[in-house]
């Protein structure tokens, strides 16, 4: 099969801006969890957020700002980084050879919830003609499409968490069919009221008030996960082809993926996740002994990390490969969260270095080999990412340098 | 009733579909709002702003016939005489 190449990255998250920022972060163990700041939360059952805030007008066109979400505009900004950083300009390519595939989890939730708020308070005269698309699920895909000139294949794939990682899986197709670049991943996020009674109702958010104990995946107090905004934007392209405009660097290859669904509840069949790793390390062609670090799902609500770790010990042996979860220095970013693992997952090959899961301080399964605290130096060839979306999602995708 | 300037129409612009420093000027008078960076939907939503806030209901036609900035222009100066 033909190799598809990462050649550039973009990240907007809660405890980075930018992939620079966002590494030194993670790397230092600095958390961008915090109380929720968006809206008064009283009367909600959740209080802490992983928020990225930022001046639009700073970083965007004026024309965009009337007609976005706020994740619309942190997945441009995001989609600028990548392209820039890959040395890449999609609006001098031939048309049709670069396309967009991104992951939604609720499209622009907050600028539906604030036209339905113009309706009915002030009317029908008060609501924007561009909540014809800015709430729509594809809303980033088109958006950056159209921005970048990138008229190539164009789609967006919902699967809650999982859907990231099945964005880079699409692009990675649409570039072994022979489009010459894809931009592929997920920015998401909805922090207003309206999403945040949806989430923090659905039984896996966190009610903890303090940011440090919120979020404690594979801890014995784990009590749920905390929404954040935020995720990735990679550059997918064969080595070759981006040999050819004059891009010999990579961070890795896209090697190996799989999507599976769990079977219904009450069935006595096993979750889908452990086929969904043994797949996907089948597609990249490597056992799991060859496998050096595993960015976890870590949901962070007990029963579902117990899952995890179950499977992890079952198909790497007990201690049999460190483990480690940034998210919980960021919280779980919809779509968001897992792409924004693949970007980290790419700098840990590159830099030989794991970074750390934080604010875990009773760890619930001594078979887990957590990386903890403080970043872990490491020989890195190969690393796998695991996603599992609400409803019974699960993705993998291997990694290797 | 007050007649609706540039000035005018550039705020509504500004408010409804965002504007960047390329729309201050009197020259743009006859350049197409396609050239200006401003779509129907751009224009949907400028024309909403504009009759919300002016009290007055243009012909449905408006927002594809008012291509530049100088025909929107009467074209809502012609509603605003025909309300007044």
């Amino acid at each position: 099969m033909t190799d598809v190449v990462v050649t550039g990255i973009g990240v907007v998250a809660p405890n980075g801006w930018g992939v620079a920022e966002y590494w030194d972060a993670t790397l230092a163990g600095r958390s961008g969890l915090g109380p929720l700041t968006r809206f008064d939360s009283t009367g909600y059952r959740a209080h802490v957020a992983g928020e990225v805030n930022f001046t639009p007008e700073e970083h965007l066109p004026g024309r965009l700002l009337p007609q976005t979400d706020h994740m619309t505009r942190l997945a441009l900004v995001a989609a600028e980084e990548a392209l820039a950083d890959a040395g890449a300009d999609p609006t001098t390519m031939p048309d049709f050879s670069a396309g967009v595939v991104t992951a939604a989890s609720a499209g622009g939730f907050e600028f539906g919830q604030k036209e339905l708020q113009a309706l009915w308070s002030k009317g029908p005269a008060y609501v924007s003609a561009y909540q014809s698309f800015a709430w729509f699920y594809p809303v980033n895909t088109g958006q950056i499409s159209i921005r970048h000139g990138m008229r190539g294949p164009g789609s967006a794939l919902v699967a809650e968490q999982a859907g990231g990682l099945d964005a880079l899986a699409k692009a990675r197709r649409h570039v072994r069919e022979g489009t010459a670049l894809m931009l592929a991943g997920a920015v998401d996020g909805s922090l207003c009221p309206w999403s945040w009674l949806c989430l923090s109702r659905s039984g896996t958010v966190s009610p903890r008030r303090d940011p440090q104990r919120a979020f404690l995946p594979f801890d014995a107090d784990a009590s749920g996960g905390v929404p954040g905004e935020g995720g990735a934007l990679l550059v997918l392209e064969t080595p070759d082809g981006a040999a050819e405009r004059g891009q010999h660097r990579h961070y890795g290859r896209i090697a190996g993926y799989a999507a599976t669904f769990d079977p219904r509840p009450g069935s006595g069949r096993p979750p889908g996740l452990r086929r969904a790793i043994d797949t996907a390390l089948a597609d990249a062609g490597i056992g799991p002994s060859d496998v050096d670090v595993v960015f976890a799902d870590a949901s962070g609500v007990a029963e579902q990390d117990r899952a995890e770790a179950e499977v992890l010990g079952a198909v790497f042996g007990p201690r049999g490969v460190p483990v480690t979860a940034p998210k919980t220095m960021t919280g779980r970013l919809l779509a968001g969260g897992a792409p924004l693992d693949v970007a980290a997952a790419l700098l840990s090959l590159r830099d030989g270095v794991i970074p750390p899961s934080v604010h875990i301080g009773r760890p619930a399964h001594p078979d887990l080999d957590l990386v903890r605290d403080r970043p872990r130096p490491a020989r890195l060839g190969s690393a796998l990412v695991l996603a599992r979306g609400h409803g019974g999602f699960n993705s993998a995708l291997v990694l290797t340098s | 009733m007050a007649e609706f300037t540039l000035d005018d129409l550039i705020a509504a612009l500004k408010e409804a579909a965002g504007a960047d420093e390329g729309v201050a000027h009197d020259d743009i008078l006859d350049v197409p709002f396609a050239d200006l960076g401003y779509d129907s939907l751009a224009l949907f939503n400028t024309l909403n702003t504009i009759e919300r806030e002016r009290g007055i209901t243009l012909p449905d036609e408006t927002v594809v016939e008012a291509t530049t900035p100088r025909m929107l222009l009467d074209a809502v100066n012609l509603g605003l005489a025909t309300a007044g």
